[in-house]
């Protein structure tokens, strides 16, 4: 940018200026989800207050309302997810890192993860509620529980199927950049793969793969589509991790429309912001470490 | 295999033994994903083509127990939400992108950087519910307009992160070269930089519409879906992942029949899209 004169450094700056503005447009957008959910939720804080929190009773007709069965089942369902989805994302990201970085069979996981990622979250719902939930029931009755079929467990397997795109992609870039020298050294030592792996590059990688855990966390929370269609709606804390419950997207998405009393809709809302605030620290949290670990390689 | 007779020896055996155990539990878990995908797709390609057919492209939705009912409403609804929300998100998608490639390192942009990756894990019902308030509620009606906006929110991060990631591969020289001739700025960003990023740009939108359409989540308050065929803006409208929603949770199977087409389509639709990202990429690629 040697020679750039007056008019161009002009122009240049009320160009940039444009740009810019659309920057912090983004900025204001992300600000503003925050506060309209704010907003909308006061009738439900004031009347409420923390109450709502621990409160184990969702009785729209009475007007009670209260989070607890809806934050212990987002909780259970996406935990177990999270749990189940480990040794397939793990495995995964060791795959195509470490054993085949290229070549045929590489191609078709890295394909197979792309579908995974690709298929929109309702068709995971149809196949989890018209496919898998006939399976699971059979499960319930050969173990001698009510057969329902849908709830928590057939949800979580659902989100699991749904997270291992994500959390794979997340821990192989984060193995990938583990310094080659490093590896070496251990090879020339002797080391076999499996040492590598277990003393080198999961010691190395460690605080990227647990960011990209606490991203697939965050996914998984938030997920809406395909776990209303399985979780089986029930106001009360489940039992165990067959019974039916409702996560805070779900009951969203099936009570939003049908709130006719304000209290109810604000109620609703304020579900929604814990679900924001929630999935907000979860991937700033992440984003930070995945950052710092990527920029402490170059 | 002579059995190891050395201690040495004897360690040695047991850590090869190991990383073969190792390596199975590793090939084995990830052969189940590839399975898993497949089993998937069986279904869905298994139920949807026993459902697909004429009347799915050519009908409105009928009553159940009416037969020929189809799903146009909602294929014609969902391409008037996705045009609407890339009227809205391509330009201050690409051009929020074009600041972020070019922008010096400093405090504010990476905050902005770091927001852009968290509006991309806001949870899409979030996105549903604010829209709702921003434009529903003002407007006293569900709107197609509404589902547009939301729609648009969803495909904004993922424009700019890929714009941006594009742009700054372009090597410096070039823009230092048009510099060098007196190219005002933003002349060099439409007729240099756009031109040799186009690839990365439209593969970025392409990704972002493949998200957006079989999104379910931001329609259901503000889009709401419509039993009728409706084209206008300010109507509620149906749209293809919606209407899947209704057909399959409601108790009638001839609607869950749809449901499994309508799933097909959209399916189809949304990994066409996928491929076309990936040989756009590929053909549009610039060299340096």
């Amino acid at each position: 940018m040697a020679k750039e004169n007056a008019i161009l450094k002009e122009d240049s700056f009320i160009f940039k200026r444009i740009l810019f503005s659309f920057n912090v447009l983004l900025l204001v957008l992300l600000g503003a989800i925050f506060i309209t959910l704010f907003v909308f939720s006061i009738p439900a804080i004031k009347k409420f207050g923390l109450s709502f929190l621990v409160n184990t009773t969702w009785d729209p007709v009475i007007g009670e309302f209260g989070a607890l069965p809806f934050i212990v089942g987002t909780v259970l369902t996406s935990f177990i997810a999270l749990f189940l989805s480990i040794p397939f994302s793990f495995s995964v990201s060791i795959f195509l890192t470490e054993y085949f970085p290229s070549g045929r069979l590489s191609n078709l996981l890295t394909s197979a993860l792309e579908l995974l990622a690709g298929i929109p979250s309702i068709i995971y719902g149809m196949w989890g509620l018209f496919i898998l939930a006939p399976v699971i029931r059979e499960l319930q009755i050969k173990l001698g529980l009510p057969p329902y079929g849908v709830g928590i467990f057939t949800a979580s397997i659902v989100l699991t199927l749904m997270i291992i795109p994500y959390s794979s992609s997340i821990s192989r870039e984060v193995i990938s950049l583990v310094p080659n020298d490093l590896k070496e050294a251990a090879y020339s030592l002797g080391a076999t793969k499996y040492e590598v792996i277990k003393k080198v590059i999961f010691p190395y990688s460690s605080s990227g793969i647990f960011a990209g855990l606490l991203l697939s966390l965050g996914r998984a929370l938030g997920e809406t589509m395909a776990v209303t269609m399985v979780i089986g709606n029930s106001y009360f804390l489940p039992k165990n991790i067959f019974s039916p419950a409702h996560t805070i997207a779900s009951i969203i998405a099936n009570e939003f429309t049908e709130a006719t009393d304000p209290v109810y809709t604000s109620a609703l809302i304020e579900l929604g912001m814990i679900l924001f605030v929630i999935t907000f620290i979860f991937s700033l949290i992440g984003r930070i470490i995945v950052k710092k670990f990527t920029v402490g390689e170059e | 295999m002579n059995f190891p007779k050395s201690k040495l020896e004897r360690k040695i055996f047991i850590n090869i033994i190991k990383e073969k155990i190792f390596f199975l539990i590793i090939f084995i878990f990830s052969i189940t994903v590839i399975f898993l995908v497949l089993i998937i797709l069986f279904y869905i390609f298994k139920k949807g083509i026993a459902n697909i057919n004429i009347d799915l492209f050519i009908h409105n939705p009928k009553p159940t127990g009416e037969p020929g009912g189809g799903v146009l409403n909602a294929i014609v609804g969902s391409l008037i939400l996705v045009f609407f929300a890339s009227l809205f998100a391509i330009p201050i998608g690409v051009m929020a992108g074009i600041y972020l490639a070019d922008a010096k390192k400093s405090k504010f942009i990476d905050t902005i950087r770091l927001f852009v990756d968290v509006l991309q894990s806001v949870p899409s019902i979030v996105i549903g519910i604010v829209v709702y308030g921003w434009l529903v509620v003002p407007m006293r009606s569900f709107s197609a307009i509404s589902g547009s906006v939301a729609l648009a929110i969803m495909m904004l991060p993922v424009i700019i992160k890929n714009t941006e990631e594009t742009l700054k591969l372009i090597p410096y020289s070039i823009k230092e070269a048009a510099y060098a001739l007196g190219v005002p700025y933003y002349k060099i960003i439409f007729k240099v930089v756009l031109p040799c990023g186009i690839s990365g740009i439209v593969t970025g939108i392409i990704v972002a519409l493949a998200r957006i359409i079989g999104e379910t989540a931001p329609l259901l308050f503000t889009a709401f879906g419509n039993h009728f065929f409706s084209t206008s803006l300010l109507k509620p409208i149906e749209a293809i992942p919606h209407i899947i929603f209704k057909y399959a949770t409601s108790p009638y199977e001839d609607w869950q029949n749809i449901a499994w087409g309508a799933s097909l389509l959209l399916v189809i639709f949304v990994l066409s899209l996928n491929f076309l990202s990936k040989v756009v990429l590929k053909k549009w690629k610039v060299k340096f």
